[in-house]
Parts: C-alpha cells; sequence; structure tokens
C-alpha cells in the first residue's frame, strides 16, 4: 500500500518536472511553422528586394515589375476599413457593457456577433459584390472594399473592445456613478482612457487581418493590372496579397521569386504593425498608472 | 437661482445620455443588420437554385459536380470535405493551443510571456494566402512527401495542417484569458493542501476554466470551416466523398470561391449553387456557435 | 514595302475613313501559305472589293489553290488627298479590359507598352477567365475581352440582346499540350480517340492498360484545369466533343504552375494545360505528340512553335480579343490601342514567351483594322468551332 502511494508519487513527480517542457511542445509547433515559412520565403525571395519593388508598377517584365498600385491599394483600403470598423466596435463595445442591460436584446446582439465571425470571408466579398458594387452601385472602388473589410474585421475588434473595457476594474465604474456621473461620463472619463490601450491592439489586430484577406477583394475587384495610383475612394484597386497571387501562378520562375520577395515585405509590414500595437499598449499603461 | 443651473444640467445631461445611447445601439445594431443582409442575399439566390434542384437531393447526393456539362448536386463531398480538413485542423490546434495556454498562464515567466505571447498571435495574422501557398509548395513536396507516399500535390492533410496553425491561436489566446481568471485562492488552496504544480494544473485550473478552453474550441472550429483561401490553394477543385486524406478534395469554401471569381454567368443554377452552399454553411456555423455559448453558459462557474 | 506608315490622324474618327495618308503604293500582302488542311475558303476564288471612300479602294482576293495552300491577296490603292502627316500625339482616356488568364500576359505587354507610348490613357487588365470576362462584356461593361475561346452562341444572343456589337480580332495562337512525368517511357504518341475516351464523362479508363493494351496495368492520376476555364472549355469541345464534358475525378487546378508541379511528382500522371507553360517546365515533364485520326493521313505532330502556329499541331487554338465596337467607334484611344496590338503582335507575344500568328496575319490584320474593315479576321487565323457564335 504504501509502496503503491511511493510508485505514483514517482511518476508524478517526474510528470510534474516534465511538463513544462511537454507543453512547450505546443508553442514550439507554432514557433516552427513560421520559422519554417519564413526561412522558406526568404531564401527564394531576398534577393529581389529592392525599394523599386515597391515604386514599380505592375509589369510584363519581372525585372521592372512592382507592387506599387497594389501597396497603395491596400493601404488606402485598409486605412479606410480601419476608420469605418474601430469607431463602430468602440460604440457597440460600450453599449453591449454600459448602455444596456443584461436583458434579451444585449444577448441577441452578441450571439449576432459572434455569428458574424463565422461567416467565412469569401461570404462577405460575394454579399458585398451585390449589394454594395452593384446595390448600392459604388462600383468596384476602394469604398466598397473598405466596407466589406471593415465589417469583416468588426467581430474581431469589437470582442476585443469588450474584453478591454471589462478590465477596468468595477471600483472605479461603481465609484464614478456614486458620484453622481452619468453613463456617458463614466464612458468618456473613467472606461475610454483606460481600455484604450488593450482596444488599440484590438484595433490594430483587425488592420492586420484586413490586410491579409484575399478572399472578399478577389470576389469585389477581382485579379487586376493596374499602372497608376488611386486618387479618389470610387477608384478601382488591387491589394498585395492579391497582387502575390498573381505573380505565384505566373510560369516564369523570376516572377514567383518576385512573389517571395513581396511576401516577406507583407510579413514585414504585419510584424511592423505588431510591433507598434505592443509598443502603443506599454506606453498607454504606464501612463495610466 | 443654483437649483435651476443644477437642474438645467441634469437635463442636459439627460439628453447627451439619450441621444449617445441611441447612437452606440445603432452601432450594435450594424453587426445585427449586416447577418441580415447577407442571410437576405443567401436565401433569396438560394430559393432560386431549390426550384431547380431537390432539397433532399442536395442534403443526401454523393456527387457534386453543378460546373460540369453533367449536373449533379449532392452537397455531401464538398460538406464532407470541410468537415475532414476542420477536424485535422482542430485536432492539431485544440491540443496544441491549449498546451500553450497552459504553459504561458500557469509556467512561463514574464519575459517568456511577453515574447512567446507575441508570436503566437503573429501566426493569425499572416495572410491565408501565403499559408495556401506554403502548404502547397513547401509542406507537401519537401515534407509531407517524404514521410507519406502516394500523397497528392493537392491533399486534404496539408491543408488541415495549414488551417490547424491559423486557429492555433484562438484557442491559446482565449484558453489563456480563461485560465489567468481562475482566481489565486483556489491555486493557492490546493498548494497548501499539499498538492504539486501538476495536480493545481490539471486538477484545479484547467476544469475550473473549462468553458472558456471549450468556448474557444468551438470558435476556433467556425473558424477553421469557414477558411477559404487554403483550402482553394492547397486542397484544390475535385469534390469526391472520401475519406482518405491524402487526396485532394474541393472543401464547400473552395468551391464558393471557385464560382465566385469563375465564368458562371448570373442567374445560372451554376452561379445560384454557391448562395445555396454558403446558405448550408452558415446554418452549420450558427448553430455551432449557439451550442458553443450554450456549454459556455453551462459550464461556467461562477466565482 | 509597308515601311515608313504613318497612322491617320485621330482626331476625328470619321476622318480615317477619308485617311489623310501618306501612303500611294499599293500594298501586297503576300502568301499566307502553309496552312494545314483545315482551309475551307471554297474551292475558287472570291474577290471583294470595297470602297473606302475620298478616292481609295481596297482589294481584297482569295484564292485556294490544290495542295491546301491558301493565298490571300490584298490589295489596296490609296490617292494621296493631303500631304498633311498627323502623328497622333495626345491620347488620354480609360480603356477597361477583363477576360482570359491565358491571354491576360500577352495583353497586358501590350497595355504596358501602349502606356508608356501614351501616358495620359489608362488601361486596366483584370482575368476573371474568358467566360467571367465576357459577362462583363455582353453588358458593355468593358472595352475588350480576353478570350481564349470564341464567343458562346448563348454569350452572342446576350450581347445582341443589349445591343452590343463586337469586332473579333485573333492575337496569338496557343495550343493544348498533354503531359506526362519523366519516367513515363511508354506512351509515344495520343491519338483524339484515345484522349476522348480517358476524358470523356463516366469514362471507365483507370489505367493505361485500358488505354492501349501494351502499356502497363497502373492507375493514372489526372491533372487538368477546373471547369471554369477557356482551356477546360476548348478541351471538352475539340476532344470529347462537347462543351464542358469531362470526367470529374480529375486533379483540377486553375494554376497551371500546380498542374506542372503536380505531373512531374507522379510516375503515372498526365495532365492537360496550355502551351504557353510549356517552355518553361520543359525540363520537368514530357509533351506527347498528339495525333488527329479523325482526319485521313494525319501524323503524331510533336507540339512546337512552329507546328502550332500552322495549325499543324491537332490542339492548336487561336487567343482572341474581342472589341466593343461601340466604344471602338467612339474611343480613338481604343481603336489606337488595338491597332497598336496587333501590329506589334509577333514581338510582344515573343516577349512573353507566346507562340505568334505568322507575321503577315499582323500585317494584314493591322490593315485591315485602319481601315475599318475587320469582319473576317477569324477567317484569317482559320480554324473552326463549332458551337460558337456567329461568323
Amino acid at each position: 500500500m504504501g509502496h503503491q502511494i511511493l510508485k505514483t508519487s514517482r511518476l508524478k513527480k517526474l510528470l510534474d518536472r516534465a511538463m513544462p517542457i511537454i507543453l512547450s511542445l505546443g508553442v514550439f509547433l507554432a514557433v516552427a511553422t513560421v520559422a519554417g515559412l519564413i526561412i522558406d520565403v526568404v531564401s527564394s525571395g531576398w534577393h529581389r528586394l529592392s525599394p523599386g519593388l515597391l515604386t514599380n508598377y505592375a509589369s510584363a517584365n519581372p525585372a521592372e515589375a512592382g507592387l506599387r498600385s497594389a501597396f497603395l491599394g491596400t493601404i488606402y483600403t485598409v486605412g479606410l476599413s480601419a476608420i469605418i470598423c474601430i469607431p463602430l466596435s468602440i460604440a457597440t463595445a460600450l453599449y453591449l457593457t454600459e448602455f444596456s442591460g443584461t436583458g434579451r436584446l444585449s444577448s441577441i446582439l452578441r450571439y449576432n456577433i459572434a455569428n458574424l465571425a463565422g461567416v467565412p470571408s469569401i461570404i462577405f466579398g460575394v454579399v458585398g459584390l451585390g449589394f454594395l458594387v452593384y446595390g448600392l452601385g459604388m462600383g468596384r472602388s476602394i469604398i466598397a472594399g473598405a466596407f466589406t473589410l471593415a465589417i469583416l474585421t468588426l467581430p474581431l475588434v469589437t470582442v476585443t473592445c469588450i474584453e478591454a473595457i471589462n478590465t477596468v476594474p468595477d471600483d472605479l465604474r461603481l465609484g464614478a456613478y456614486a458620484l453622481g456621473a452619468t453613463k456617458l461620463q463614466v464612458a468618456a472619463h473613467v472606461l475610454l482612457p483606460r481600455a484604450l490601450p488593450m482596444m488599440l491592439t484590438g484595433g490594430i489586430l483587425g488592420i492586420s487581418r484586413a490586410i491579409g484577406e484575399a478572399a472578399p477583394i478577389l470576389v469585389i475587384s477581382g485579379l487586376l493590372f493596374i499602372r497608376e495610383d488611386p486618387v479618389s475612394l470610387f477608384d478601382i484597386f488591387t491589394v498585395m496579397p492579391l497582387q502575390l497571387f498573381n505573380w505565384i501562378s505566373r510560369p516564369q520562375m523570376a516572377f514567383r521569386e518576385l512573389a517571395s520577395a513581396g511576401i516577406i515585405v507583407l510579413l514585414l509590414l504585419l510584424l511592423g504593425l505588431n510591433a507598434a500595437a505592443i509598443v502603443l499598449r506599454h506606453r498607454l499603461t504606464r501612463r495610466l498608472t | 437661482m443654483i437649483a435651476e443651473t443644477v437642474a438645467r444640467s441634469i437635463r442636459r445631461r439627460r439628453q447627451q445620455n439619450k441621444i449617445f445611447t441611441f447612437l452606440f445601439m445603432s452601432s450594435a445594431m450594424v453587426a445585427t443588420v449586416t447577418l441580415v443582409i447577407i442571410y437576405a442575399t443567401l436565401i433569396y439566390e438560394s430559393i432560386g437554385f431549390f426550384q431547380h434542384v431537390n432539397v433532399f437531393e442536395f442534403l443526401t447526393g454523393v456527387k457534386w459536380t453543378p460546373l460540369f456539362e453533367e449536373k449533379n448536386f449532392g452537397v455531401l463531398p464538398i460538406f464532407n470535405a470541410t468537415l475532414i480538413t476542420s477536424a485535422i485542423a482542430i485536432a492539431l490546434a485544440a491540443p496544441a493551443g491549449l498546451a500553450s495556454a497552459i504553459f504561458l498562464s500557469e509556467y512561463a515567466s514574464m519575459n517568456v510571456r511577453s515574447v512567446v505571447k507575441p508570436v503566437i498571435e503573429t501566426l493569425a495574422g499572416i495572410p491565408t494566402v501565403v499559408y495556401g501557398y506554403f502548404a502547397l509548395y513547401f509542406l507537401t513536396p519537401e515534407f509531407l512527401r517524404q514521410i507519406i507516399p502516394g500523397l497528392g500535390i493537392h491533399n486534404a492533410l496539408a491543408t488541415g495542417l495549414m488551417i490547424g496553425v491559423l486557429i492555433l491561436p484562438i484557442v491559446a489566446s482565449i484558453s489563456d484569458d480563461a485560465l489567468l481568471a481562475v482566481p489565486a485562492d483556489l491555486r493557492f488552496g490546493a498548494y497548501a493542501l499539499g498538492a504539486r504544480k501538476i495536480d493545481v494544473v490539471m486538477r484545479i485550473a484547467v476544469p475550473a476554466a473549462l468553458s472558456g478552453i471549450a468556448a474557444s474550441i468551438i470558435l476556433a472550429f467556425a473558424r477553421a470551416m469557414g477558411e477559404t483561401m487554403i483550402a482553394a490553394i492547397a486542397g484544390g477543385f475535385r469534390p469526391v466523398l472520401t475519406s482518405d486524406v491524402r487526396q485532394a478534395m474541393e472543401t464547400m469554401t473552395a468551391y464558393i470561391a471557385q464560382v465566385a471569381t469563375g465564368d458562371a454567368p448570373h442567374g445560372t443554377v451554376e452561379y445560384q449553387s454557391l448562395f445555396a452552399v454558403g446558405l448550408f454553411l452558415l446554418i452549420i456555423t450558427a448553430l455551432l456557435n449557439f451550442v458553443g455559448l450554450r456549454v459556455v453558459k453551462r459550464w461556467a462557474i461562477k466565482y | 514595302m509597308d515601311s515608313n506608315y504613318i497612322l491617320p490622324s485621330f482626331n476625328n474618327p470619321h476622318e480615317m475613313k477619308i485617311a489623310n495618308i501618306l501612303v500611294g503604293v499599293a500594298l501586297v500582302v503576300g502568301l499566307l501559305g502553309g496552312y494545314f488542311a483545315g482551309v475551307s475558303m471554297g474551292g475558287a476564288a472570291t474577290t471583294q472589293t470595297v470602297t473606302v471612300g475620298g478616292g481609295a479602294t481596297i482589294t481584297i482576293t482569295q484564292t485556294q489553290t490544290v495542295g491546301g495552300e491558301a493565298t490571300v491577296t490584298i490589295t489596296r490603292t490609296q490617292t494621296i488627298t493631303q500631304a498633311q502627316q498627323t502623328i497622333p500625339g495626345e491620347l488620354s482616356g480609360t480603356i477597361t479590359i477583363d477576360g482570359s488568364s491565358t491571354v491576360y500576359p500577352l495583353t497586358e505587354a501590350a497595355a504596358e507598352d501602349f502606356m508608356k507610348k501614351y501616358p495620359k490613357v489608362s488601361i486596366t487588365v483584370g482575368i476573371s477567365g474568358t467566360g467571367g470576362g465576357f459577362k462583363r462584356f455582353v453588358v458593355g461593361e468593358t472595352d475588350i475581352n480576353d478570350a481564349s475561346r470564341p464567343i458562346l452562341k448563348a454569350e452572342a444572343e446576350t450581347a445582341t440582346k443589349n445591343g452590343i456589337t463586337w469586332i473579333e480580332v485573333p492575337v496569338a495562337i496557343d495550343g493544348l499540350v498533354v503531359v506526362v512525368n519523366r519516367a513515363n517511357t511508354w506512351v509515344d504518341c495520343f491519338t483524339i480517340t484515345e484522349l476522348k475516351e480517358l476524358w470523356k464523362p463516366d469514362s471507365n479508363v483507370r489505367t493505361w492498360k485500358d488505354l492501349r493494351n501494351e502499356w502497363p496495368d497502373e492507375p493514372i492520376t489526372l491533372y487538368g484545369p477546373g471547369p471554369d476555364s477557356g482551356t477546360f472549355d476548348y478541351f471538352t469541345e475539340r476532344v470529347v466533343g462537347k462543351l464542358k464534358a469531362s470526367r470529374t475525378d480529375y486533379i483540377a487546378s486553375e494554376d497551371d504552375n500546380v498542374l506542372v508541379a503536380g505531373v512531374e511528382g507522379e510516375r503515372n500522371a498526365l495532365g492537360y494545360f496550355g502551351y504557353a507553360y510549356y517552355p518553361e517546365a520543359r525540363d520537368r515533364i514530357r509533351a506527347v505528340p498528339v495525333k488527329d485520326d479523325l482526319k485521313p493521313g494525319s501524323q503524331c505532330i510533336e507540339p512546337s512553335d512552329a507546328t502550332v502556329a500552322t495549325y499543324q499541331y491537332p490542339l492548336s487554338r487561336p487567343l482572341f480579343i474581342y472589341v466593343n465596337e461601340q466604344q471602338w467607334r467612339q474611343k480613338p484611344e481604343l481603336r489606337a490601342f488595338v491597332i497598336h496590338y496587333v501590329r506589334n503582335g509577333a514581338d510582344i507575344a515573343h516577349r512573353v514567351a507566346y507562340t505568334p500568328l505568322p507575321t503577315k496575319y499582323y500585317e494584314a490584320a493591322a490593315i485591315l483594322l485602319e481601315a475599318d474593315l475587320y469582319g473576317g479576321l477569324y477567317q484569317l487565323s482559320q480554324i473552326h468551332w463549332h458551337d460558337a457564335g456567329p461568323h
């Protein structure tokens, strides 16, 4: 009897020690995949990296081809979608946490946000094409793409904003109410300032997602060869993932290398955004506490 | 005099409150309105579709060839492909994601955590096109084909694995939050009773956080089912009903992508089929989400 | 002979008919010979005389001699009306192009050249696929549709219903190559009938032995374009005999690189795709010669630039652009672009590693387009298509 307990103890001791190592295998898998991807992409594309990659237009000649239109298209479309999405998400989050109860309406709204998160990205494109491009007559324009991307990233950013608001300690909220503040004042002076860092993270996560989404734009704008800069919101456009998609499908090896270089640019952009999010989060948190 | 000023300012503030409540509520409604528009579009076109195709045949048929000359409309092949790739994805993401979450919340130091957590979040940020081509041109030929003979260039295994990597952060992130929310008292109580760390983690923390963990897995599964580009690029466009993961199989989302970007003219049954498939997928995802929310509510342990 | 050809002024489209051209010489476009026996110009000579106005006359004589050689002679007489040399300087406007992914590289190169010459013209080229492009073309959304097959009857009807008329311009030649793995040593040649047996719907062919007894009894893995592409349309029409009629258990991809990689990786693989992708993949896979056994006296022909361009290779097909006729009349920049495209067709094709049509065709077509005589360019490249729209 005592012997058995001792035995279990030893096994458990072993497991206990080994646990962190076993668990970190999960992390290792994730990191290894990203590392493998990056190594593969960098090795095949790094010699094609040059300033020309960003300043040249698309071309039939790989030596002259670049991402200019796609890069600008991405910036305009994703930028506009962020301008639409972030305020909308903050307002939605505020409503669901402060301005409504836990009643029927609130839970239906939450359920719908979760559902919106589960809609396949291509369906956003198809509905966007029918409703925005043709229905509302926006044409295959930046603004149609921006609205579609905004709705696509809405659930993600909203949920993050809700979480952000929930991290504000109750005492602060209740204290403010006790002093006679209205909901609006609490929201503006107590909640928003403290929740802002995490909300910004959410916004940046949404932007990262929107930059990489090819499917909806593929339906709305299609694969396009454009050799000019977009000027107005109603211009046609293309985005970086689609330009890469275009290059990868060509027979010439040179174009496929160009695609790898383009992927490097895209990954650097995303990395930069993520880093900015972390820095912003730190800065703002430190300032508040 | 003072009472009047106060009364006026209170009235103003109440009005502001009402206006802003209305504004915020409208914002919250956007999600619902969008869903309504999406469903309306899908249902409208699906009605047209089901005038040509029998619902029973759609739900039970085993051949899916709407784009070929000889048309069959059984959705089972592409539904099966979606299920298989999603199952492979979650088989990868659930254990690995949960392991990462436990590691991050229970074992990692602040320094390690501040490095590892962003790295995991980066996984979700990589464009799905990149994942798709990585699976097609690297994972399958250089890696998988060495271990598994007879693996097609398009195959469900690579697709599932890649989607798994994509959704891993969902499981990891939400489970991490759930584990962190478990009160310290519970843990300390266990330690005080002489439990080892492994006991605290596996027998106290994880069960306490179970509803959050379950919700994360359900959310991740729904996301896996809705993933389009990886399935289209790495899974291919061959609709076939099989359980052999070494083969190419077209998922529902890949089919939608194929038709949406393809040649089928508006108003034809081929084009309408994409809406029917989309509606089918949405309904299943909605059901999953509904079950998920219920599960979270029921299993949530209130502290 | 035809050098120093100066384009007419584009300020007034109608003036072009009364062309201020500084050519006083009759141009003779020579022999378009060597065409394979698919020619059906009728046995006798047909002569067509058109008066362009302003004293210019164009005579087109087509004769077919015995032995399958065709002769098309185009004589054009211009009288010098004014000694005004006009070179188009300022062209501006927008041209919207969409359509086939096969024709896209050609149009892309042509558009890039043109935009470098005329920076104020903005050209965008989409890749929605031949059918997807036609979808937009027949409702007037695009000015040009790139097409890897002729317009279908259904598409033509929709266009007519919407009041859209078009100009059909062949721009290059493509072929469909049937490829096998490098380790495949037994296949020497395929006949069209064998390919039909292999690819038809409900085909019973599973192994090589099912096609020919002396071939191995091993299962074939099939690769091909998806049903949503012009290449697929052409192959099913030409080989199986009915549009979009094909077995469905093959590995489909719109990306020809994937098909190459697939065939390269499996010993028993067989695939088909456009010839344009073959030169780059030559050392990775093997193209099989094809024999059109429905045509008496035909041989196994290996696909090459020469055999494809002259239609000797049985699975050759022309690549087209379809131009919106109303826009042709209204937009000088569109007209200039199309003429530029055709005139430089051979050069453009070479630059993007495609197979050009014979040089004489481009010269003749450019001349005809400039004179707004654009019917019959299809006949000029001579091929048949039974499910296509009116010709």
